[in-house]
């Protein structure tokens, strides 16, 4: 008996994903649009903008350090071993320093931001849409996507970079401390190692990328939190697909910006 | 006798010459497929408290949110005080908003601000029309007393029970004195001796500032001691309109099922 393929139902299934990938694309896009639209147009939320940049920054701290000195030891001791079997043990800080600064420190800081505050955002908004507190807000005379969406989007963008800067050092002395320890290399000696193999063109695209991280991880997170459906469990939802979908940009993101500052490279 | 699908509910009997603060005509909103609102028709006075029943998920909900602007309709026109809704831009719809209140169905206090900071909130954008205000406290301070609640300025929302939570979210619709207040169920969720509390509150509130009220309810209860008048939401239509004892009398069974206990 030979089984009858259905490629036509198949087919369309598949239309219908592309169809809803291609949709909310375009809805994240005019979501964009919306957030510059109303970033330079009256009134500011200065207060709200500073109460966000405090909450995200601060509290994203003690993970932050947490997470970068960890990797900052972990690198050095696995790379350790093989750079004594190449004779290189004293290109360590150099070989630490530029893969800190250029990739892991923005990318883990990024990822570890997109969990907390991405995730944070998103079920924080999608709480308060299906409680109708944007409502509420819309009817006070309040505009909710510039008082709710605009601060939380430019706070992530204004403290991500900060966040990379200080995950960089704490990595660098999660570094260093191994180095002390097992190669009795002084921290002094360590840093200078460091920032002599540093450029401005390892420093300037990481920084330049961190600001993209930040604005991709406020933008999904409000984003899903403020088109939040489906009662509670639409809250989970938003929370939940707004750390896979910022965790996911950030990659594509990291690439594109790797992708252009390889071509500067290169000019 | 009550008014069943009425086609004179622009200009209901004994009430020419009273000045209309909401009207509706020829609502319609539709979801999908689901055609909620289906040529709606309705007039608020000034000073009424007008009762808008129907079924859960009769479209009255979309209809209040029609009203403020929180959603879009379809078709249809709706005025507010003399306002087209549809044809004002967004400062213009805000400084409307002020003058409308609107009780939320679970309240809607901000969770993270505190009783004060969720009173003071609606204040921020309409200062001109409060005048020049330095401090904010007196003005939050008589309208929690208005409620009954003068002690919980500094409570966090979650601080609070449900009928606490209804007063202060009913405080912070009072605090621009709007000359409307839109009830979206306000008694739902509720025991039956808060839900009491909350009607007589807005009895009280009614009278003291002369508001005029839009309730969206299926509590026959809360309809029978507040309305003056009701209109029955049916199929996306004002199905009958008339005073409680009317439609509570009525033989029509569509009518009669809203009073069956």
């Amino acid at each position: 008996m030979a089984y009858i393929v259905k490629p036509v139902f198949i087919t369309s299934k598949m239309v219908s994903r592309i169809k809803k990938f291609f949709i909310q694309i375009g809805e994240l896009s005019y979501f964009a649009g919306r957030f510059f639209k109303e970033t330079f147009t009256l009134p500011f939320e200065f207060k709200e903008l500073l109460r966000q940049c405090y909450h995200m920054g601060n509290r994203s701290l003690v993970l932050v350090v947490m997470t970068n000195f960890i990797i900052g030891l972990v690198l050095t001791l696995q790379s350790r071993p093989t750079m004594i079997q190449f004779g290189a043990v004293s290109m360590m800080p150099n070989m630490v320093g530029i893969s800190i600064v250029r990739e892991i420190g923005p990318v883990i800081t990024a990822l570890i931001c997109a969990g907390r505050i991405a995730s944070g955002i998103g079920a924080e908004l999608g709480s308060m849409r299906v409680t109708e507190q944007i409502d509420a807000m819309e009817v006070s005379g309040t505009n909710p996507f510039k008082y709710l969406v605009v601060t939380r989007i430019l706070a992530t963008t204004l403290m991500i970079p900060l966040l990379v800067i200080f995950g960089d050092l704490i990595a660098l002395y999660g570094s260093a401390l191994v180095e002390n320890l097992k190669g009795q290399v002084s921290f002094q000696l360590y840093f200078n190692t460091v920032f002599d193999a540093l450029s401005f063109g390892d420093l300037v695209p990481a920084t330049i990328k961190s600001f993209f991280f930040g604005f991709v991880i406020g933008l999904v997170g409000c984003y899903k939190g403020y088109y939040c459906k489906k009662g509670t469990a639409g809250v989970g939802v938003a929370a939940n697909t707004a750390v896979v979908t910022a965790s996911l940009l950030l990659f594509v993101v990291d690439f594109i910006a790797v992708f252009v500052s390889d071509i500067f490279y290169e000019l | 006798m009550p008014l069943i699908a009425s086609k004179n509910l622009m200009e209901p009997k004994n009430d020419k010459g009273r000045k209309v603060v909401i009207r509706i005509e020829d609502l319609r909103k539709s979801f999908g497929s689901n055609q909620v609102l289906n040529g709606f028709n309705m007039v608020l006075y000034k000073g009424e408290n007008l009762v808008v029943m129907g079924k859960s998920g009769s479209g009255k909900s979309v209809m209040i949110k029609c009203l403020v602007g929180l959603m879009t309709p379809d078709s249809g026109y709706i005025e507010v005080m003399g306002r087209e809704i549809g044809a004002l831009d967004r400062q213009n719809l805000d400084e409307l908003r002020s003058d409308i209140g609107f009780l939320f169905q679970g309240s809607a206090l901000y969770d993270s601000m505190t009783v004060r900071e969720n009173l003071e909130f609606p204040m921020r954008r309409h200062k001109e029309k409060l005048g020049v205000v330095q401090d904010t406290t007196p003005l939050v301070i008589e309208a929690l007393e208005n409620v009954g609640l003068g002690h919980t300025m500094d409570l966090m929302p979650s601080e609070l029970s449900g009928g606490m939570k209804r007063r202060v979210a009913l405080a912070r619709t009072l605090i621009l004195k709007p000359k409307i207040i839109l009830y979206d169920e306000p008694t739902s969720g509720l025991d039956p001796i808060t839900a009491k509390e909350i009607i007589e509150l807005m009895r009280s509130i009614q009278k003291k500032y002369n508001t005029s009220s839009l309730i969206i309810t299926h509590d026959v209860d809360c309809a029978r001691v507040i309305s003056e008048r009701m209109i029955l939401l049916v199929d996306g239509i004002n199905y009958a309109d008339g005073t409680f004892s009317e439609l509570s009398s009525s033989s029509d069974p569509k009518v009669e099922a809203f009073f069956k206990k």
